[in-house]
């Protein structure tokens, strides 16, 4: 394949895990999100399979897989039946001034353009353009965390920064050792399997997944 | 082989544990295999006293004289800590804070939780090390939500997304910090080995490890507990188990730090300049600072003394910026002395709250004249935690405050400050508890006090005279993080 096509191809797809992002932070409604979540994965995982091929770097078709079973299939299912078992499958997030919230997510991609400029001029990969983009959809996960209150929500912009964390290793270095992407998955596995505990503990101990309802702990007053 | 049967020890009891589940030996065989996790360090100490640093299993594990001490602390720890809790445990069970599907848990975790620390301490894979940090935390998570009270299950909830946060921020870092070893090393899982990096560090590119240590400060500094990223500590420490809160206190952070400190090695030697160094001072000072006065308001004990952890992380980080051999040789004597003198801090307030049944500290009186011996244990403790001489903290201390007035003078006012301040609110908080009439509510109990004198004893005697092999560690440690 000619690189430069493929170099665009990469472009768009990383584009494409970005707009997912910028669709989650808008999403009220958490079956949606879950949707979304299951779309970025798969952008994900046909663009390291892309740059494994491109690159010839065939570790990455496993980082490929690894990623199409656990963030597509896996997880989604995961979640899906979570909600499924707790009836929240047709909950809707008060979300507060989402407007506000796109500016925001905005200027975090700015932000990761201006911030990894000099790791992009060094760098000789047909990826290199994309570190900016895995660091913006980091950075996105994260403020999806903090404005959000709905555990499940929380839990899927946790997610997300994992996924802008993979595109960072793809894009920046085509994939991290083998080893530590599968001790990575095997994290996420088990984070997994605890928020699906947690979230049968806050249900029944609060009556809700609205986590603004804990708010016991304070400072000595 | 050493290092196999270290590691293995902890998984296996683990999987024994998990499999005896809430019979009535559970906590003797988690004392037998910590206990034996213990004797595997010492093995290990010895090996690397005898011979100095080595590698094992192809490069995968790293052992010199930084991490060492530190494997063979965080395993005489959990022993101890082993020992607190087989009593301490039984009588949560008995008040029917934790089910025996909890007790359960608790007793397997407990060592998968060992196991991921010392996993930490000996990889020479830092991606590795990222991986078990992550693991550490997944596996104290539910530990804390233990009592599955509404304060438990929120202090762990958060726990695990503001650790999350933070140690994904630590995985950009080692990605990039991959980045610029790839350029150098070539790719593949070689240019993720500490020892490889070292060797290479000043050919590594400086603006891209710039980038990747405010990435791994602000991951790993989150599970230090460091200011402003502390917010998840004093409730985890707070409403999870004692033991729990001791192994967190005493292990976790030390571990963390730890993690901090190597990536610190590999961006000096880069860089050339002081900036990693500025920016550990920087947030160590603050943690102090605000700690400190955090302290005053209290009115939890475990979340008081939870406070007082993060002002001594606080120091070490401070003392680890500050660089110099007087500095670092102090920062490392902290870490032992604080880990040994906080764990048994937790014990003697695990024993205390759970004769007055509450953590509120205006309920908890008396000790002094109701059991003389958990009263003795606080106060030393408080006295040893605070820098009173002659105890171990006294002498970290002592050189940490000795190396600032050298080298940075004027942040010596902001440093004694932060002493002083937190000395005079342990004790103002203290005293009132271990003096004083028995209240009515107050019952006995039998404890073990073994752990506690123990850890006392140890601090006291570092206070006093450094053993020797310990001495040319700490030497051999501050050359290799100049």
């Amino acid at each position: 394949m000619n690189i430069q096509i493929a170099s665009h191809i990469n472009g768009f797809l990383s584009a494409f895990v970005l707009l997912t992002a910028f669709a989650m932070l808008a999403q009220r409604r958490v079956y949606g999100l879950i949707h979304l979540f299951t779309w970025q994965g798969l952008f994900l995982s046909i663009n390291t399979a892309l740059v494994g091929y491109v690159a010839g770097k065939h570790h990455l078709y496993i980082s490929s897989l690894l990623t199409l079973s656990l963030k597509v299939v896996l997880l989604p299912y995961i979640l899906h039946v979570l909600i499924v078992r707790l009836k929240i499958k047709k909950e809707v997030e008060t979300v507060m001034n989402v407007p506000l919230t796109m500016l925001i997510g905005i200027a975090l991609v700015i932000f990761s353009y201006h911030l990894t400029a000099p790791v992009r001029e060094l760098s000789t990969l047909i990826t290199r353009s994309t570190l900016a983009i895995a660091l913006a959809t980091v950075l996105i996960g994260l403020l999806m965390m903090i404005t959000r209150r709905h555990a499940v929500t929380q839990i899927i912009g946790f997610l997300a920064m994992e996924n802008g964390l993979f595109l960072a290793a793809t894009s920046a270095t085509y994939g991290m050792p083998l080893v530590v992407e599968l001790g990575v998955a095997l994290d996420i596995l088990i984070a997994a399997f605890i928020f699906g505990i947690f979230f049968f503990h806050i249900h029944t101990t609060f009556d809700s997944l609205d986590v603004e309802k804990m708010a016991r702990l304070k400072e000595g007053d | 082989m050493i290092i196999l049967i270290l590691l293995g020890v902890p998984l296996f009891a683990a999987a024994a544990l998990a499999f005896v589940g809430d019979r009535k030996l559970a906590p003797e065989i988690n004392i037998l295999g910590s206990a034996a996790t213990f004797i595997a360090g010492i093995g290990l100490a010895l090996q690397v006293y005898e011979h100095g640093p080595f590698m094992a299993g192809g490069k995968f594990f790293f052992v010199d004289a930084f991490n060492v001490y530190l494997a063979v602390l965080t395993s005489f720890v959990s022993m101890t800590t082993a020992i607190f809790s087989r009593r301490y445990m039984r009588r949560e069970r008995e008040h029917g804070r934790v089910g025996h599907i909890g007790m359960r848990f608790y007793h397997a975790m407990f060592q998968v939780f060992i196991f991921a620390m010392l996993l930490c301490l000996l990889t020479n894979n830092i991606g590795i090390l990222w991986i078990a940090m992550e693991l550490a935390t997944l596996s104290t998570v539910l530990l804390v939500s233990l009592y599955r009270t509404p304060t438990a299950i929120e202090a762990a909830w958060k726990y695990f997304i503001l650790c999350g946060v933070g140690i994904a921020q630590a995985l950009f870092g080692t990605v990039l910090l991959y980045f610029a070893a790839e350029k150098v090393l070539g790719e593949g899982g070689d240019a993720l080995l500490w020892t490889n990096l070292s060797q290479v560090s000043d050919k590594l590119e400086p603006t891209v490890l710039t980038l990747a240590f405010v990435f791994l400060m602000v991951g790993y500094g989150t599970k230090v507990g460091l200011v402003p990223l502390h917010n998840w500590l004093p409730d985890a420490h707070s409403e999870g188990p004692t033991p729990i809160s001791a192994v967190l206190s005493g292990l976790l952070l030390n571990v963390a730090l730890y993690a901090l400190v190597r990536c610190k090695v590999l961006v000096d030697g880069s860089t050339h300049t002081h900036q990693a160094g500025n920016i550990m001072m920087g947030f160590g000072l603050l943690s102090i600072l605000v700690a400190a006065f955090s302290l005053l308001r209290q009115k939890d004990i475990k979340r008081m003394f939870s406070y007082s952890s993060i002002e001594h992380m606080g120091i070490a980080t401070f003392a680890f910026g500050l660089g110099g051999p007087i500095a670092t040789f102090g920062a490392l004597l902290h870490m032992l002395v604080h880990s040994l003198a906080k764990s048994a801090i937790f014990f003697t307030v695990g024993h205390a709250s759970q004769m007055h049944r509450t953590q509120d500290m205006d309920k908890i009186k008396g000790l002094f004249n109701g059991k003389p011996l958990v009263g003795w244990g606080m106060m030393f403790g408080v006295m040893a935690i605070a820098g009173m001489p002659p105890f171990g903290i006294f002498t970290s201390e002592f050189l940490i405050l000795t190396a600032t007035t050298k080298d940075a003078p004027f942040l010596t006012p902001f440093l004694l400050l932060g002493f002083v301040v937190a000395f005079a609110a342990l004790f103002r908080r203290v005293q009132p508890m271990v003096s004083g009439a028995v209240p009515s509510y107050q019952r006995q109990i039998k404890v073990a006090h073994l752990p506690v004198f123990l850890h006392m004893a140890l601090v006291l005697m570092l206070g006093i005279y450094m053993p020797d092999f310990l001495n040319r560690w700490f030497h051999t440690a501050v050359e290799l993080l100049k």
